[in-house]
Parts: C-alpha cells; sequence; structure tokens
C-alpha cells in the first residue's frame, strides 16, 4: 500500500502549454543582457513600422524634400522647422525618418525571407526524413552542397540573375538560407523518425503529410527556433551587404544598406552622419537578434535542463 | 576506394554540369547585353553585325555549348567591357585578391589560436570574456560596416593610413605584388584586418571550444599529476591534440574568405577578382559574370570533393556507406 502511495505522490502534474512558456520564460530572464536584447528588437520593430505616423518626414515623397537642407549636420533646424536629430542626406532627407522607413524595409524583407526559407526548408529536411532512400540522398547531396557554399555568394550569384528589386532579393536570400533549414530538421527528424509514435502513427491510415506535419514536425521545432532567430539577422545583414554592393535595392525605396551605400561616398568629405547612423541601427538590429538567438538556445539545450 | 572515388568523381562533373547550365542561362535571360555595349544612335546595321559577332542570334543550347567548347580550349571569352580575354582579366586580378587573403589569414591565426587558447584556459577571467564578446562582434557584425568603420577611423580622421586602392606593387621573385613595398602594405593592411574578422571569430571559437574540452581530459589531468608545469602541458600537449579539427574547419574555410573578399574589395577599392565580379554585374559583362561563378562552382566542388575523398580515407564507414 505504502508503495502506490508513494508512486501517486511522485507523479508529475501533467505539463500544459501555459506552464512550459511560463518555465522557458524564467530560464530566459535569467540573463539581463538578452532581456535587454528583446526589449530592443521590440522597441526597433514598433518604431519602425509604425514609423509613418510619428516621423517628421515622409522620405519616399520626392516633393517634399527641400535641396536647401542638404547635408545639414544632426540637431540642425531645417526648413520644416523642427530640429534634424541625425541630420540630413545629400537631398535633404531627414536621417531619422529615412532610417526609421529603411529599418521597415530590412525587416520586413528579413522576416518574410526567414518565414519563406523555413517552411520551404522544413518540407525539404521532413520530406527527406520521412521518406528516405534515394530522395533522402538526393536531397541532403543538394543540401550539403549549398551549405559548403557561403551564403553571400549564393545570394550574389541569384542577384546576378534576377536582377534588383525587394522581390528578387527576398528569392535570393530564401535561395541561400533554406538549406540550414533543412539540414536541422533532417538531423532533427531522422532522429524522431525511428521511434515509436511515428511507427504507431504509420500504422493508422492517416495522410503521410498528416504524420509528417502533426506528429513529427512539433517535435523537431526547438532546433528550428533557434536557427530561425540567427537566420533572420543573417538575412537583414546579408541584405544591407548586397544594397552596399549596390546589387540590392535602389535609392528609390531604401534600406539600411542602401542608405550606408549612399552616406558611404561622403565619407571622406567629414559627412560621417550619412552613414554611420544606419549603420549603427543595422549593428543594434543584428547583434540583438543573435543574443535573443544565443540565448534561447542556451535555454532550450536540453544539457542546461535543471 | 576504388568505386568510391569513380562515384564521387562522377557526382561531381554532373553537379558542375547542372550548376554550369543554370548560371549561364540565368546569366543570359536577364537584359540584352548589345544594348549596354553600342550607343543607342547606331544603325541597326552595327547591331545585326555586332550580334552575329558575339554569336547572340544563335539559340541558346548552342551559345552555351559553343562556350563549354571554348572553355575546353582555355577561352573563356572576351570582357565586352574591357575587350580582352577574360582569362588575362582573370588573372590580372587574382595576385591581388591572393595577398590580401594570405595576410588576412595570417592575422587571424596569430590572433586568434593564441587568444582562444588562453580563453579556454581562464574561461571565468574578464579578458576571456572580453575575447568572447569580441568574437561574437566579429560574427555578427556585417564586415561591410566595420571595413567602413576602419575607414573613418585610420584614413580619414586619424589619417594613418590610406582608404582604398592597392597602393605600389614591386617585383617578388617572378610576380608583382604590394606586399613588396613599404607603401603596398600601408594599403593591404586595413582591408586584410577588415577580411580577417570573420575568420578570427571563428578560430577563437574553435581552439577555445578545443581547449575547454582538453582540460578536463585525462591525458591532461595525467600531465598535471606528473607536475609538468601548464605551460608544457598547454604548448606541447593541448595544442597538438586540438590543431587537427582547428586545422580542417580553417581550410575548408578559406574557400569562403574569397566571398567575403567581394565585400572588403568594394568596400577598400581593392582591384582584385572579388570587386571584378561586382563590376562585372553592375555592368552586364556577361562573359566575366559565366566564367567567375563557373569557376568559383568548380572550386567549391573540388573543395567537398577532397574533404570528401579525406574523410573516406581516414574512416572506412564513409565509403562503405557511400560505395553500396
Amino acid at each position: 500500500m505504502a508503495m502506490i502511495d508513494h508512486s501517486t505522490e511522485a507523479a508529475p502534474p501533467p505539463e500544459t502549454r501555459a506552464m512550459r512558456l511560463r518555465n522557458f520564460w524564467a530560464d530566459y530572464r535569467q540573463s539581463w543582457v538578452a532581456v535587454a536584447a528583446l526589449i530592443v528588437i521590440a522597441a526597433l520593430l514598433l518604431g519602425s513600422f509604425f514609423s509613418p505616423f510619428w516621423v517628421p518626414q515622409n522620405p519616399y515623397d520626392l516633393a517634399g524634400l527641400d535641396w536647401l537642407d542638404a547635408f545639414l549636420p544632426p540637431g540642425t533646424v531645417g526648413s520644416g522647422g523642427y530640429a534634424h536629430l541625425l541630420g540630413t542626406d545629400n537631398a535633404g532627407r531627414d536621417m531619422l525618418s529615412a532610417i526609421l522607413y529603411g529599418l521597415r524595409t530590412s525587416f520586413l524583407i528579413g522576416l518574410t525571407a526567414g518565414v519563406l526559407a523555413l517552411a520551404i526548408g522544413i518540407t525539404v529536411g521532413l520530406t527527406a526524413a520521412y521518406f528516405g532512400g534515394r530522395i533522402e540522398a538526393l536531397l541532403m547531396r543538394v543540401v550539403d552542397l549549398q551549405l559548403s557554399m557561403p551564403a553571400i555568394l549564393l545570394a550574389l550569384v541569384m542577384v546576378a540573375m534576377l536582377g534588383q528589386g525587394i522581390a528578387q532579393i527576398i528569392f535570393a536570400l530564401v535561395v541561400a538560407q533554406y538549406a540550414y533549414f533543412a539540414r536541422t530538421t533532417h538531423g532533427a527528424a531522422s532522429v524522431e523518425r525511428r521511434k515509436d509514435y511515428i511507427e504507431a502513427a504509420r500504422s493508422t491510415p492517416l495522410p503521410t503529410s498528416r504524420i509528417m506535419f502533426k506528429h513529427l514536425l512539433p517535435n523537431v521545432l526547438p532546433p528550428l527556433i533557434v536557427v530561425a532567430t540567427v537566420q533572420v539577422a543573417s538575412a537583414i545583414s546579408l541584405e544591407a551587404t548586397l544594397s552596399f554592393l549596390g546589387v540590392g535595392l535602389p535609392l528609390t525605396e531604401p534600406s539600411l544598406g542602401t542608405l550606408i551605400s549612399n552616406g558611404f561616398k561622403y565619407i571622406h568629405a567629414g559627412r560621417y552622419w550619412l552613414s554611420i547612423y544606419p549603420g549603427i541601427f543595422l549593428m543594434i538590429t543584428v547583434v540583438a537578434i543573435n543574443l535573443v538567438g544565443d540565448q534561447v538556445r542556451k535555454v532550450l539545450d536540453p544539457r542546461n535542463s535543471r | 576506394m576504388f568505386g568510391y572515388l569513380v562515384g564521387r568523381l562522377s557526382q561531381a562533373v554532373v553537379v558542375v554540369f547542372v550548376m554550369s547550365v543554370i548560371v549561364f542561362v540565368g546569366v543570359y535571360a536577364i537584359g540584352n547585353p548589345i544594348d549596354v555595349m553600342i550607343d543607342p544612335g547606331a544603325t541597326a546595321e552595327i547591331r545585326e553585325n555586332l550580334i552575329r559577332q558575339y554569336g547572340l542570334d544563335q539559340p541558346l543550347w548552342r551559345q552555351y555549348f559553343t562556350f563549354v567548347g571554348n572553355v575546353f580550349q582555355g577561352d573563356l571569352g572576351r570582357s565586352m567591357v574591357y575587350n580582352i580575354s577574360v582569362t588575362s582579366l582573370v588573372f590580372s586580378r587574382l595576385p591581388a585578391t591572393l595577398e590580401l587573403v594570405l595576410v588576412s589569414v595570417t592575422i587571424a591565426a596569430v590572433i586568434g589560436i593564441p587568444a582562444g587558447l588562453y580563453a579556454g584556459y581562464r574561461p571565468n577571467s574578464i579578458a576571456a570574456k572580453l575575447i568572447m564578446a569580441l568574437s561574437v562582434l566579429g560574427f555578427s557584425v556585417p564586415t561591410f560596416w566595420i571595413g567602413m568603420l576602419l575607414i573613418m577611423a585610420f584614413a580619414v580622421e586619424l589619417g594613418w593610413l590610406p582608404s582604398g586602392g592597392r597602393g605600389e606593387v614591386g617585383n617578388f621573385l617572378w610576380f608583382q605584388t604590394s606586399l613588396a613595398t613599404t607603401n603596398g602594405w600601408s594599403h593591404v593592411i586595413l582591408p586584410a584586418i577588415n577580411l580577417s574578422l570573420f575568420k578570427l571569430g571563428l578560430l577563437i571559437r574553435l581552439t577555445r571550444a578545443g581547449m575547454v574540452e582538453a582540460m578536463g581530459a585525462e591525458y591532461v589531468r595525467f600531465a598535471r599529476a606528473q607536475g609538468l608545469p601548464d605551460r608544457q602541458i598547454v604548448f606541447s600537449h593541448i595544442l597538438r591534440n586540438i590543431s587537427i579539427p582547428v586545422v580542417t574547419v580553417f581550410g575548408l574555410e578559406l574557400g569562403s574568405t574569397l566571398a567575403f573578399a567581394v565585400v572588403t574589395e568594394t568596400v577598400f577599392n581593392w582591384p582584385g577578382i572579388g570587386k571584378l565580379i561586382i563590376d562585372s554585374i553592375l555592368q552586364l559583362d556577361r562573359p566575366v559574370m559565366v566564367s567567375y561563378l563557373v569557376m568559383v562552382v568548380i572550386l567549391f566542388v573540388i573543395i567537398n570533393l577532397t574533404v570528401d575523398l579525406i574523410y573516406a580515407r581516414l574512416d572506412p564507414r564513409v565509403r562503405l556507406k557511400g560505395g553500396s
């Protein structure tokens, strides 16, 4: 009798989703740097996506620009009657407005490319792990080949073939990045694939796609979350690099990279603010996302669990 | 082993063929190179002649086979912008890139390995934390942005070093390099630092990981128990053991230095092959684009093949699995 009492006492309560989330957060906030990084990202996201409502100027509206305002140093009051906190560029654009609009473009491209690459990578990785055999060999061979080449080179090849523009850039980033997700999914899914619950599901008349996405996928998600965070940061920085090289976005719809590239022409003239402020925003964004990814990886690492 | 070798080789040939078709079709599908080359006011006759001269009136598949046939004779075509053969164009730019890569790899190794060793030896010290934070920066901050900061600090503000270009070249043995002159060195140092940062971060992390693992290993505990000084343990025992994975990964990463050289060369206006490919993309110089991309594909296929073969040589399980 005593034995039975003991075992019922020791049985842990079933873990709900809300509890898991609370545990995750308790672990996550152990690092104040990571919490600060999360706050910074939230602020940048909100600030840039709502930028049309609060920044002083629409930088895309060429009619609203005044050539007399060109190259005003930070803090100068321009013809609009307000202070340009971060100065103005060669066309008289308010840098703060241009940076926040540019940041919005950068986020949009990074997130869209990240989500698309995630979806394609998951599909490729799951298909390879689930079916095995020749399909697996072929798919993973292509993925491995792509992983052996630097992402920037692949993106450059794609841009060389597709030309410039937002859609082309996103496509190039997806091509350059889906392989990371495919590799991670495949690694985790091949382990899960051999477990009994998948065998059990396969013995029922459930459709294959349902087993793949409803049974297999949830169990390979944790490592993917970490890869996704890092890949969004790297998509943003890749896009900025391509735009800086002059093969990314045109100056009519500038991202952060385009702004830095434009400002780069004027650094010898001592007009540092044209390139240094967009660069600082880019750096803060990328580093903050990486810090969050780092902490999520630590928290999800089974070796760290109590 | 022989069967495995043949299998891998034929795979590599298939990859190169498929990639060259994709690159060729992709590059030739965009725009019309003739529009870039001639004055818009030229007569239709001149236009026709030029199109025929470059073989652009032929169907795409025939153009591709002409291209492949020429490649096997060592002819990569003529640059439409510089009007010289692509082979001599690439070879005239290659030394600049190679010397840049050489200096940056040396910087990464000379700083990265000692820093990584220290960070692994005293993982909780402030200096170790600083080194790791630095390696994170090298990984995550875009290369072009760091390059620009270097120019702003050392060229514009302090005026110590030039901001771009290759500087004077001198003769060293049978080729010309800027490493032979002081002026050349002053030009190479900033871009080399810029290019080395990513490798530096990687090297620090690899060495540190190896060091941390080794510090807990049996052989180190045993060496300690024998009363050997730490200096001797680290430099003659641990360093030898961790050098194999470090050298492997580092060697593999050499290929990607080529990719990052594209960025660094553009920032510092360095006349290497990275700058060449960006310029040819911007000017739609198709023969250069196709040749460069196909060469890069071949380079990476060779790197992959070598790694596969070395692993197969070292680990019998790989060639047994791959051969089936």
